[in-house]
């Protein structure tokens, strides 16, 4: 079945220059493992079409159950030459539990 | 085993001015962790001072030294706080002066830490070949040379311990590393080892949890938020640190907010590049090592934390004009909200291409629709109640912005019907201050620890 991320994850997120960061973080230790198999840097530079104009990077803490997405060229610039609401991709942490993954029925 | 417990009472600058109070009144510390600097201050600051040479400083700083004094005396709590700005000398001044008036003359400690004010040095270390290129572009600094604004070295922890070492209650610095004000204490304390990367790790790491103020204790967490208490009141951050390098995360009893390992890891994933590397001027922090465990209410243990090696260099904060922007809005209400603003952007962007204005950059925005998700937030009810429209430019070009700043309110009279908002009058035109960031050797400068006696 399809669901979106806000069921297994929550998430924080913020800038460094012109790069936005998300972590992600699973709500239980169960869906880790599914994080890690499904939100790959590659499905999430797709979510972000139209946002993220460089590449993403992704790395993972396995220690708390997080996977952190470095998201370049997505601020407008960044920090004070940016023209953007969120110049500090503060909200991108709930854009990305948007995204719809595929995930066993037994699993929720 | 020898506790002792850190408090963080700023966040940021900007943060709550009762956030310092609440952890001095409110329970037991030991020290009260303060940041006050953001980017964007130091270019603010390095302007005050040019226009009168005692200022230069965060005054919030000296507001709640005024308040505090007394009990800091009375109960022992030393004070760490980037608040020296570009002028720790005239913050110290400013704090001495304080503590005369409040009878405390002869009694206090202060300390400060100077040398991270590079502005003057600059064409010095150039003609050394010490290049300050910019580390994230490789660009040479020259393109930016003449518009540079200010220019400071991040200090760590190390400075911060030493003035504790000569016996300061009170320590002022200008700028240093966030994770610095706590792990300088826990240092002092513990009489780490300044080569001990785990141990420097795990005082970093609790400093990393703790910088952002109430972001680890409830503030800003997805879980469970509507459920997190007494919100108002919410507890700011307080660190237990323990010689074997382990810690607690806690607050004051009776405050609000709630620390959990949700609300920790939120914390620690905040503002993450690599997380096998969190570079500072004292080590290099692992990430992937921290461990987490609810040990009761409130009150998370963090442990496991492994470093390595400090690099050979300082991270440098370069910031320097960068031309001019402004942003106007106007809000449109039911029906056809969203169609209005969306005409009203057509209209203004023809206006502005007729008056023959070009900027670098004109950015649309339709707050209610996609401000904050872009694309991601899929098209809104056609029944929409209302929506700003919100347009930014940007341009070396002060005259084009400033006439842009012009052409948002006659859409009021002359564009689509059922608008508003246009009370706060033109919008303003902000000259851009921008950052560089920068690497220089640590064998190129030197943090000077001041302590002296508020006579």
């Amino acid at each position: 079945m399809k669901v979106q991320l806000i069921k297994l994850a929550h998430a924080r997120s913020g800038d460094k220059g012109d790069t936005a960061n998300v972590g992600l973080i699973a709500l239980k230790p169960e869906y880790y493992p599914i994080l890690v198999e499904q939100v790959t840097a590659d499905r999430v530079k797709e979510h972000f079409n139209g946002i993220c104009h460089g590449k993403v990077e992704r790395f993972e803490l396995p220690n708390l159950g997080a996977l952190n997405f470095l998201l370049h060229e997505s601020l407008g610039g960044g920090g004070t030459l940016s023209l953007k609401t969120d110049a500090q991709g503060k909200t991108y942490s709930s854009a990305l539990l948007r995204m719809e993954i595929d995930i066993k029925d037994a699993v929720l | 085993m020898k506790t002792i417990r850190i408090a963080n009472g700023q966040g940021f600058w900007g943060d709550s001015l009762e956030a310092p109070i609440q952890q001095v009144e409110r329970g037991p510390i030991d020290y009260l962790a303060l940041d006050y600097l953001a980017e964007i201050t130091m270019s603010i600051m390095q302007k005050q001072r040019a226009r009168d040479p005692k200022s230069g400083y965060a005054r919030d700083f000296v507001a709640m030294i005024e308040r505090t004094l007394p009990t800091l005396v009375e109960r022992n709590i030393k004070v760490v706080a980037n608040a020296g700005g570009v002028n720790p000398q005239a913050c110290r001044d400013a704090v001495i002066e304080v503590a005369k008036k409040q009878g405390f003359a002869g009694k206090i400690k202060i300390g400060i830490v100077a040398g991270d004010d590079i502005m003057g040095r600059i064409d010095d270390f150039l003609s050394r070949d010490i290049q300050l290129k910019n580390m994230e572009t490789g660009e040479p600094l020259s393109g930016i040379r003449d518009r540079i604004q200010s220019a400071n070295v991040y200090f760590g922890a190390a400075p911060i311990a030493d003035a504790l070492d000569k016996g300061a209650q009170i320590i002022i610095t200008g700028r240093c590393t966030d994770t610095g004000l706590t792990l300088g204490p826990i240092i002092h304390e513990f009489k780490w080892p300044r080569n001990n990367w785990d141990l420097l790790a795990a005082g970093t790491i609790a400093g990393h949890i703790i910088e952002c103020g109430a972001q680890c204790t409830g503030g800003n967490c997805q879980v469970d938020w509507e459920t997190i208490p007494d919100m108002w009141d919410i507890g700011y951050p307080i660190v237990e640190p323990n010689p074997d390098g382990t810690f607690v995360v806690t607050k004051h009893e009776g405050t609000g907010g709630r620390i959990s390992v949700a609300s920790v890891k939120e914390q620690l994933v905040y503002e993450m590049g690599d997380p096998h590397e969190y570079i500072t001027p004292d080590c290099v922090a692992d990430f992937t090592t921290i461990h987490l465990e609810q040990e009761a209410e409130n009150r998370v243990r963090v442990f496991g934390i492994k470093g390595r090696p400090a690099t050979e260099f300082y991270k440098v904060s370069i910031s320097y004009t960068s031309g001019f922007k402004a942003v106007g809005t106007l809000v449109y209400s039911w029906p056809d909200a969203y169609k209005k603003a969306q005409a009203a952007d057509k209209i203004l962007r023809q206006r502005l291409e007729a008056l023959g204005l070009k900027f670098d950059e004109i950015l649309t925005e339709f707050v209610g629709v996609n401000a904050t998700h872009g694309p991601l937030a899929g098209e809104p009810s056609p029944d929409i109640a209302e929506v700003q429209f919100r347009i930014g430019v940007r341009s070396n070009n002060k005259a084009a912005v400033e006439r842009f700043t012009k052409e948002i309110a006659p859409l009021v009279l002359n564009g689509p019907p059922t608008v508003t908002g246009f009370a706060g009058g033109r919008p303003k035109v902000e000259e851009i201050v921008a950052y560089w960031p920068a690497l220089i050797p640590k064998s190129a400068v030197e943090p000077a620890v001041e302590v002296t006696v508020a006579e």
